[in-house]
């Protein structure tokens, strides 16, 4: 009986050395790392467009430190902010600003930009699109591609589902706030965005400039050509940030390094590797 | 003495346990309608919303504070109708074909094709929709998008024959054979036979068929989602406009919605409840009825 309670007692002791020690090491000097072997689970969540970054930079700091496992869950900006908010994610990703009733105690980290190209179908002939003529097309004001230089056909809008983080980025960076035309086109994901707009020759379509591909042809907004340069430089009219954010009662010294890393010079070299804007 | 006690008990505790398996199902469905029911009737409740404008509105702008989901019940019902209209007839041809004219082995290779068809998961409808079906509808479709009602049908109808062709055959092969033979006699043709005996005769149970696939169409949402175009108004009046379903407006949006928005999509959860409830209750009569008479 006696012999099991001081098992316990040691045990306790040792488990309260190991915390102290490790709560000096983390309020320490942050440029050295430790020697420690960094382990623990890490499971993100939120913002889909954020999910290649992500998952890169997740294997890559799995790869260095063997002992983390690491999972990310591509459920939405707000099941990210959520999951943040409630602990059951380590850490949450958005792709928007976030709302202020949504702060709550989180502690926000932008990790990178993106852009949001409009895409048509390679078969049409406009390429350049200005904001306002995006934002009517979007309101059903405009209504056939001969009225912005195409040819006489009628424009088919899609869009994404409401909530989605892209779709409020795009309404509110173009400027047409629940104002989109009712019969519009909703499809779930950039990916299906991208196939209905490849299968259509009159669709317009919006993806996260990371999810552009050669079945869909990104157009210029503003003159301005959809590329990683232009909105590194703000030029490009419509970008928004990649947060990642955590409440700082709730998180683990494992989540801490893994964003340390996204935030390092590898990392963000991940964030660019992936389509990302560096910040 | 002992041993008979023994043996006794053995028996409860196995008893018990089967009784708790079996509760499994009665819990979870419990569990399931009041979750959706407590969720989806706050709003109304507590007067966030009013159930009204839900019910009758025809616009489903959560940004806007606009929550009308008439037109996607009128969607639902029109997608499920024009799929009965389509599958029904086809399945209950198979079914007959399959039970009263084929051959012991082209039967067997139809019905094993009816068997995967009910076996393949719900999203490949979709991709195969998507991919086969909205192009061939934006070709002759007055509309710029393939998404349309039609298409929606279209993949629903294929999908429900699988339910409807194995009960319609099921209750065809039931059918007493002196029936058929008694027809015989009386000098009516094969298919004299088959339409005024054989399909009167097995009516209750195609019925239940029907029924069931209604219920499957009514609730199908992942093929449905990719096909349907999802707007956010607009009550469909032509095969060509597209739809909202209330089972997609669920599963597009759950994922994000937060507060009253959340509750209302639980609340277009107790709509769909509904309908399916009816639909069983129907099944429920109608499979009476057959064992009454």
């Amino acid at each position: 009986m006696s012999k099991s309670l001081k098992k316990v007692l040691v045990s306790l002791l040792i488990g309260a050395t190991v915390l102290t020690l490790a709560g000096c090491g983390s309020s320490g000097s942050t440029t050295s790392t430790t020697k420690d072997a960094i382990s623990g689970e890490i499971n993100g969540g939120g913002s889909t467009s954020v999910q290649k970054i992500i998952d890169a930079a997740g294997s890559e700091f799995t790869a260095l430190n063997p002992e983390a496992k690491f999972t990310y869950s591509g459920t939405g900006s707000s099941d990210g902010i959520k999951g943040a908010t409630a602990g059951t994610y380590s850490f949450g990703c958005a792709s928007r600003e976030l709302k202020t009733e949504e702060k709550g105690n989180l502690t926000e980290l932008i990790f990178a930009y993106d852009g949001i190209a409009m895409v048509l179908n390679p078969a049409n002939t406009v390429t350049n699109l200005t904001k306002d003529q995006v934002a009517k097309i979007y309101m059903g004001e405009i209504t056939n591609w001969s009225e912005v230089g195409g040819a006489d056909a009628p424009i088919v809008v899609v869009s994404r589902e409401d909530g989605s983080g892209t779709r409020s980025a795009v309404e509110e960076l173009v400027g047409f706030e629940e104002k989109l035309k009712a019969d519009a086109t909703i499809k779930e994901g950039n990916g299906n965005v991208q196939t209905t707009v490849a299968g259509n020759t009159n669709a317009i379509g919006y993806v996260s400039l990371t999810f552009v591909d050669k079945t869909v042809k990104a157009i210029d907004v503003d003159s301005v050509k959809a590329t990683v340069d232009n909105v590194k430089n703000k030029t490009y009219p419509i970008s928004r940030p990649f947060l990642a954010m955590y409440d700082e009662s709730k998180v683990d010294d494992t989540t801490l390094a893994f964003l340390d890393f996204l935030m390092s010079a590898e990392g963000q070299a991940i964030v660019e590797e992936h389509g990302g804007i560096a910040v | 003495m002992q041993a008979i006690k023994r043996k006794k008990q053995k028996e409860t505790i196995i008893e018990s346990f089967f009784l708790i398996c079996a509760f499994v199902a009665v819990i979870s469905v419990l569990a399931i309608t009041v979750f959706v029911f407590y969720n989806g009737l706050k709003p109304f409740v507590s007067n966030s919303y009013p159930l009204w404008d839900f019910l009758t509105g025809v616009e489903w702008r959560p940004g806007s504070n606009m929550y009308g989901i008439f037109y996607m019940i009128v969607g639902s019902i029109f997608a499920t109708l024009g799929a009965i209209l389509i599958g029904v007839p086809v399945a209950i041809f198979t079914a007959v074909y399959i039970s009263e004219m084929a051959g012991s082995r082209i039967g067997k290779v139809i019905r094993f094709a009816v068997e995967l068809l009910a076996g393949i998961p719900s999203v490949l409808y979709g991709v195969f929709g998507l991919g086969i079906i909205v192009p061939y509808v934006l070709k002759i479709s007055p509309m710029a998008q393939g998404e349309s009602l039609l298409a929606t049908i279209l993949v629903l109808a294929i999908m429900i024959l699988p339910t409807v062709v194995s009960i319609s055959e099921t209750s065809i092969s039931a059918v007493p054979r002196e029936y058929r033979e008694g027809s015989y006699a009386l000098g009516a043709s094969k298919i004299q036979t088959i339409f005024k005996v054989v399909l009167p005769a097995a009516r209750s149970g195609i019925m239940t068929g029907v029924i069931l696939g209604i219920g499957r169409a009514i609730g199908e949402t992942m093929a449905v989602m990719l096909v349907c175009g999802n707007p956010i108004a607009g009550i469909p009046t032509s095969l060509f406009d597209q739809i909202r379903p209330l089972t997609t407006n669920i599963a597009l949006e759950m994922g994000y919605a937060s507060g009253v928005h959340q509750e209302l999509l639980y609340s277009t959860g107790v709509v769909l409840f509904i309908f399916i409830m009816i639909i069983n209750l129907a099944v429920n009569k109608l499979v009476k009825t057959k064992v009454g008479s």
